[in-house]
């Protein structure tokens, strides 16, 4: 997974960030303050292996990431963490699908160019003869007070 | 002793005729001998399916996922291109233009169709509602949820989208889509109850082939399907997948 440049940007001021992700890699992106709006009535749907890396994408998903498929496919899922997202979420939407049980979050998603949109999201282990698979994540369209009340929380949590 | 097979009642009412056109066509192409049992309402489907009443089904994906996690249902085929999206509509005289215009104690004429029913009140969350602060009150069909905008008794409806845009002009002319869903991957799949397991592949060769003989490709217009596609088994588990992570 590759760092971010400028060149991402299109033009936008970004505030730059190293991010160190659990499993010990690291990326230097830059946050965009500017958000897009998750479309009416879509769901974004993708799939993981069993260690997060992505391995199906819907269209939706490819849309609003700003992210081609292919730039996509067999990139860890956390090429969409936001710097202003807390660790603590993550490593509870990972403790929870791991014992087999569904997540649900709201969460701050950053683009390829920079900018974020919030989602709605639900994570759900694809469990198959008993084994953890994989995980399907839905992500939809928020509450803006479920979302204002997230925006409120995640920095204390940081 | 002929095989029951159930339609799911949630499709256009013009449909029904050509069900029994494709059933005639899948006897006579598989040999085996299958009664075409109509349920009028959703409480008959799953009366059937609870008791044990069903051999192969035409179900939405809601119902799919029942059947297949709890009944151990076998995968047969699903229609190609037409995946399962819902309308969420407004009398064109309300004030209603978005979903951000519905405020708490928004009156919702909803069916009994629970895929149609999930994706609609999915649609309206956006606008921090659900079931505790909506007024929903369930009609027996889309065409009586058309009847209760027009009438002023409900503020939205939530519609099949194909059956929507299925209803007469001049009653679309009347409504306003607020939202329609674009989830994509839920759809409508032929099952087989695993009793018939070792009929399955030769039903689905049948209904695979069905588009490239004259008479499947006029009896598949008549239930407004273009061909079926295959589906394995893994795609029915991925449906599931999506069908818990958006319930519950």
């Amino acid at each position: 997974m590759r760092d971010m440049t400028l060149d991402d940007l299109q033009g936008e001021i970004g505030v730059e960030h190293l991010l160190t992700y659990a499993d010990g890699r690291r990326r230097r992106v830059f946050a965009v303050d500017l958000e897009v709006p998750f479309p009416e009535g879509r769901l974004i749907v993708s799939r993981t292996d069993p260690s997060g890396v992505i391995t199906q994408a819907n269209e939706s998903f490819v849309a609003m990431s700003g992210y081609s498929i292919d730039e996509l496919i067999g990139q860890p899922h956390y090429i969409l963490r936001h710097p202003d997202m807390p660790a603590a979420a993550f490593k509870d939407l990972w403790d929870t699908v791991r014992r087999g049980e569904k997540w649900t979050g709201y969460v701050k998603n950053l683009r390829k160019d920079g900018a974020y949109y919030w989602v709605f999201a639900s994570v759900v282990p694809n469990i198959r003869d008993g084994c953890i698979v994989g995980y399907t994540s839905v992500r939809r369209k928020p509450s803006r007070r479920k979302v204002a009340e997230a925006a409120a929380l995640y920095p204390a949590l940081k | 002793m002929p095989l029951t097979f159930t339609v799911s009642p949630d499709f256009n009412a013009r449909y029904l005729p050509g069900w029994y056109v494709v059933n005639t066509w899948l006897q006579r192409h598989t040999g085996e001998s299958i009664h075409l049992e109509g349920c009028d309402d959703f409480d008959s489907l799953h009366r059937a399916m609870r008791d044990d009443r069903i051999d192969l089904v035409y179900a939405n994906s809601f119902d799919a996922a029942r059947l297949v996690r709890d009944h151990g249902f076998i995968a047969v085929a699903r229609p190609h291109g037409r995946p399962d999206e819902a309308v969420v509509a407004a009398a064109t005289r309300s004030t209603l233009n978005s979903i951000d215009d519905l405020r708490p104690g928004t009156r919702v004429a909803t069916t009994d169709n629970p895929d149609v029913h999930m994706m609609g009140m999915i649609m309206l969350e956006p606008a921090d509602l659900d079931a505790s602060n909506l007024v929903v009150e369930q009609r027996p069909s889309f065409v009586l949820v058309a009847k209760s905008l027009l009438n002023g008794e409900s503020d939205v409806g939530f519609f099949l989208a194909e059956t929507f845009d299925e209803l007469s002009a001049t009653v679309r002319h009347q409504l306003r889509v607020l939202v329609r869903s674009e989830i994509q991957v839920i759809s409508h799949l032929v099952l087989a109850h695993p009793r018939i397991g070792d009929r399955v592949d030769a039903i689905r060769r049948s209904l695979l082939l069905m588009h490239s003989d004259e008479r499947g490709r006029a009896a598949l217009a008549d239930v407004g399907v273009e061909h079926w596609e295959p589906v394995d088994h893994e795609d029915v588990e991925f449906m599931i997948d999506l069908m818990v992570a958006l319930t519950g």
